[in-house]
Formats: C-alpha cells, structure tokens, sequence
C-alpha cells in the first residue's frame, strides 16, 4: 500500500482548473521529485493534499485513510508536514516561537524538547539565533527555519514545495544535503522543484506536471537521462 | 487649588478614559490584526455589557459580582456569534462588504436594545462602593482608582496570554500567514473566535466601567467610546497590542487635558486633528508596521 496516493485529483480556481485529473503515489521512504515549470500546478496539488485548498474531484489518501476532505489543521497530526513555498515562516515570531508551533499538535514537553535538540543539531544556526525574529533571518536561514518547524511536527513525511528558491548555490547544495539527510532518518519525501536537476538527482522516482497533467514519469535516473527532460528542464 | 494639583487631576482623569479607551481599542486592534476587517459593532459591545449589567443587578436582583459576570458572559457570546453570523461568510469577500456588514451589525444591536429598554435613560447605580482615596490635597475618585486597576490588570493579563503562551503564539501565527499557521495544525477558525471573545470580553468590563462612570444607560451609549478607541487603535498602529494601550491613553490624556485647558466643545476635534497629524507623519500609526499582505 502506497503513502500517499492520489487519485484523479482535480482542482480549479474558479473558473480556471489549474489541475487536470492526476495520479500520482509515494511509497514509505522514497523521494519523490515533482517537476514542472512556472505555473504548472505544483504548488496547488501540494496545497490540496494538505487541505488548504478543496480539490473539485480525486481522493487523497494517506495510509490508507481518505483525507480528501479534512480541514488543513487536522492533516499535520497525521504526520504529513509541509514547508510551503516562500517558507511562510512567521516573520514577528522569534525562531523558538516558530520551531515550537511546528510541535503544536504535539503534547509531550519532553519528546518536544528531545526533537528540538536534534532540529538544534542538524540546524545549529537555528539555535544561534534562536531569540531573534524569524523576519530578520537571510533567506537560506529562513528555509532552514522552515524545514525544522515542519520536522518538529516530527512528520512521517514531509512535502517541500521549492526549498531551493531564491538561494545561493552554496545554500542550495546545503539544502539539497539536509534534504538526503531527512530521507535517511526515514521520513518521506515529497519535494516540488525547479532545480530539476538537483531534485531528480537526489530522488528516487519523479513526475513531470505540465499545465496540470502529469505527462511523465519514472525513475529519477532514466528522467535524467530523458530527452524531452533534458530539453524542457535541464537546460541540454 | 494649586495649578498643579489642578493638572495632576486632569491627567489622572484623562488616565481614567484613556484606559477604557485602551481597553476597548484592543478589542479593535485584535480583530483586525486577525481578521483583517474592523469590527464596527465592537463599540455596541460595551452597550451590550452595559445592559447586561443592568439587567442582572436591577431586574433580576443578582448580586454584583454574579451581574459582571453574567455581563462578561453575554458579550462574550454576542462577539463569537456575531462573527460567526456575520463576518465569517465574509471570509473572502471584498473589504468593503464587510464594513458595510459591520455597520449593519452595529445599528442592528443599538435598534434591538432601542426596542427592548427604549430611547429613554435608564439609571444604573455604581457598583463601585469605595469612596476614593485622598493624596495631600488631590482626591481621586473610587471608579478612577477602581478603573485603573483593573484595566492594568487586563493590560498586563492580556500582554501575558498573547507573549507566553502556546495560545497566544497561535494567535499571533494566525495573525500573521492563516495558511501557514493551518499547516501547523492552529484551527484558524477557532482562533479567530477566541480573539472575538476576548475583545468582547474586554469591550464588556469597558462597559461596567463606563456605566459606573455615568451611572445611566441608553442604547447608543457604545457609540462615541468605539468611535474614540478605534481611533486610538489607529493612532498607536492598528494591528498592534501595544499600540491600542498607548494610543488608548494618549488619546484620554490629550482629550481630557484639553478639554480642562483649550475647550470642551474643540476638544473632539483636538483630538481628530492629532490623528491626522500623526498619520501624516507615520501612515502605520505610533507602534504599528507596514505590512505586504501575503496570499
Ligand atoms: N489563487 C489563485 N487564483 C487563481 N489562479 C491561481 C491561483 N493560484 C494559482 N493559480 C493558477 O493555477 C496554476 C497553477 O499554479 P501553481 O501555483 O500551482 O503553479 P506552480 O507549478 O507551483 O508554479 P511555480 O513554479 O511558479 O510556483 C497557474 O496557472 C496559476 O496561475
Ligand atoms: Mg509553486
């Protein structure tokens, strides 16, 4: 049985459909890369399956439980995390606030304390500046933020919609490590990139989203090796 | 009487209104930093709590303390109805229709108090029962020096709950990105009606303090405090807790200052002219901050 399946999922804003009946399935400890270019509909399946937004029609069902119809707040105790894009950390909230409303469906002070400690090691410069406004972190800080509030959640997967956007190629090999390092904890990824190349290189398999449909799809490798995706998205 | 003593007095007054006005201007300050909207019927809470009170003292005989409560009660319930009712249809609607839902809101209460108790006043006795205290030659009344503390009390509880607590973090997040905070696991819906409680709550001991004060009740008694406190919300940043209590006391101190000293018929407009004065300089008001709005 797959994580997370989806099932001839549509959504549409009004009257543009922005997602045109897809499928798509993770397996327990796979990276899975989705790709696409700008305004292909990553974004909103990301949005959909963690309820933020209501699909038109399909399933999402995640262990096997449907959830396509549970508000956005009760998805996050299921374990299903979800650092959204532009990392949305909470600019007036110091770091600590933020990592700590990642753990708020959490109960337990102490295993909340335990997850903090190792958020704290893999993100030391989180625990630097742990009293300071998430606002006035640089951009590669405030990913890191991002990805540590949503593994406070201590989630059985994590969805990551464009973690590399907007940093510097040094930050971006950095999150794409953290990114190898989280899967090999055994948490589940889903990752949503425009750095096709950086993404099919650390994944498993990967999908192809094109204006809403899923036009491709495979292992990680054989994409990489794919004309039509060394064309379109790899820039070959 | 010294002019000194004399100035004293007027700032102790003007102290007295500005922490009613502060407290009622949270209440706008919070629902807006939530909800994005201003809440015009928050002023028609403190008639409501005004009312209540009355009710529960003088018509069903309760004794003082069981009558606030029953006040802090019914507002409470008014502020997460109302918004339930009213405003969270509107969720997503243009601005403009939920002022114009806020105003009818507003007048729909004062009208329904209208045609419960009537046009006419209705006297209320303090349940203030302490006399005052006398410093040298300066006498401040029992309300003044009652008022005072509790509005401290609200101020510095109110400051806690929103700075220490989980709670408080949540609403600070939902405040900030409701999409974000969703993903967290915050009930944004839940949220947002507390934050109607607690200005409510807040607009209802505004109220016992005002009827303490005036000792008489009518139906558009909530009127010119909400008009005065959304203005000192303005003034000190709308969207900001520390902006309501500052704006809230500056705009008491100044209204009662000049009043004493300029006019009483210009002090309205002394006051007017200072907001415009400091929006001129600072559009955000004293505390408040300019911020994108996120999608
Ligand atoms: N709130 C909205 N209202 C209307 N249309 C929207 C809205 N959000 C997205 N869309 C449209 O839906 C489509 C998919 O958008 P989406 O944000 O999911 O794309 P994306 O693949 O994440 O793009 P990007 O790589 O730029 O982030 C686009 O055509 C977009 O214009
Ligand atoms: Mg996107």
């Amino acid at each position: 049985m797959a994580m997370l399946k989806i099932t001839d999922l549509e959504v549409s804003y009004g009257m543009i459909q922005a997602i045109r009946g897809i499928n798509f399935e993770v397996e327990q400890g796979e990276v899975i890369a989705l790709i696409g270019a700008n305004g292909a509909g990553k974004t909103t399946i990301l949005h959909t399956v963690t309820g933020l937004l209501k699909c038109k029609a399909g399933k999402i069902e995640f262990e096997g439980k449907d959830i396509t119809k549970l508000p956005g707040h009760k998805i996050v105790s299921l374990g299903m995390a979800h650092v959204p894009e532009g990392r949305r950390v909470f600019a007036d909230l110091s770091v600590l606030e933020n990592l700590k409303l990642g753990a708020y469906t959490r109960t337990d002070k102490q295993e909340i304390e335990d997850t903090l400690k190792v958020i704290y090691k893999r993100f030391p410069r989180l625990e630097e500046r742990k009293s300071q406004m998430a606002g006035t972190l640089s951009g590669g800080e405030q990913q890191m933020l991002a990805m540590g509030r949503a593994l406070m959640s201590h989630p059985k997967i994590i969805l990551m919609d464009e973690p590399s956007m907007g940093l510097s190629p040094i930050f971006v090999s950095e999150i794409f490590d953290i990114i190898k390092e989280i899967s090999a904890s055994g948490t589940t990824v889903l990752v949503v990139e425009q750095n096709a190349k950086k993404a099919l290189s650390i994944a498993d398999r990967a999908y192809v989203l094109e204006t809403g449909n899923i036009v491709l799809e495979g292992a990680a490798k054989d994409l990489l090796e794919n004309d039509s995706v060394k064309k379109a998205y790899l820039g070959e | 009487m010294g002019i000194l003593q004399n100035i004293l007095e007027q700032f102790i007054n003007g102290l007295r209104s500005g922490s009613i006005y502060a407290l009622i201007a949270l209440g706008y300050t919070m629902v807006y930093g939530i909800a994005k909207m201003i809440n015009f019927a928050h002023g028609d809470i403190i008639m409501v709590g005004a009312y209540a009170l009355y009710v529960g003292l003088s018509i069903l005989h309760l004794p003082a303390i069981l009558a606030i409560l029953l006040s802090l009660v019914v507002c409470t319930i008014f502020g997460v109805v109302i918004e339930r009712v009213a405003y969270k249809p509107l969720r997503s609607a243009p601005p403009l229709a939920v002022l114009i839902t806020a105003i009818g809101v507003s007048f729909l209460l004062q009208s329904v108090s209208l045609l419960i108790f009537g046009a006419t006043p209705i006297p209320q006795e303090s349940i203030v029962k302490f006399a005052g205290i006398k410093i040298g030659g300066l006498s401040i009344s029992g309300i003044t020096v009652v008022t005072l503390i509790v509005t401290t009390i609200c101020m510095i509880s109110l400051t806690w709950f929103i700075q220490k607590t989980k709670m408080g973090s949540a609403m600070r997040a939902v405040a900030e990105d409701k999409g974000a905070a969703e993903l967290m696991g915050i009930d944004v819906n839940k949220t947002i009606s507390l934050t109607f409680a607690i200005g409510s709550a807040l607009a209802s001991i505004a109220g016992i303090l005002y009827v303490c004060q005036y000792q008489s009740l009518k139906p558009t008694l909530g009127a010119m405090p909400g008009i005065k406190a959304f203005v000192a919300a303005v003034l000190g940043g709308i969207g900001s807790v520390p902006g309501a209590m500052l704006g809230g006391i500056i705009l008491g101190l100044i209204e009662s200052l000049s009043k004493a000293y300029i006019s009483t018929e210009l002090s309205d407009a002394i006051v007017f002219g200072i907001l415009v004065l400091v929006l001129l300089i600072k559009p955000s008001g004293l505390l408040g901050k300019i911020r994108k709005e996120k999608v």
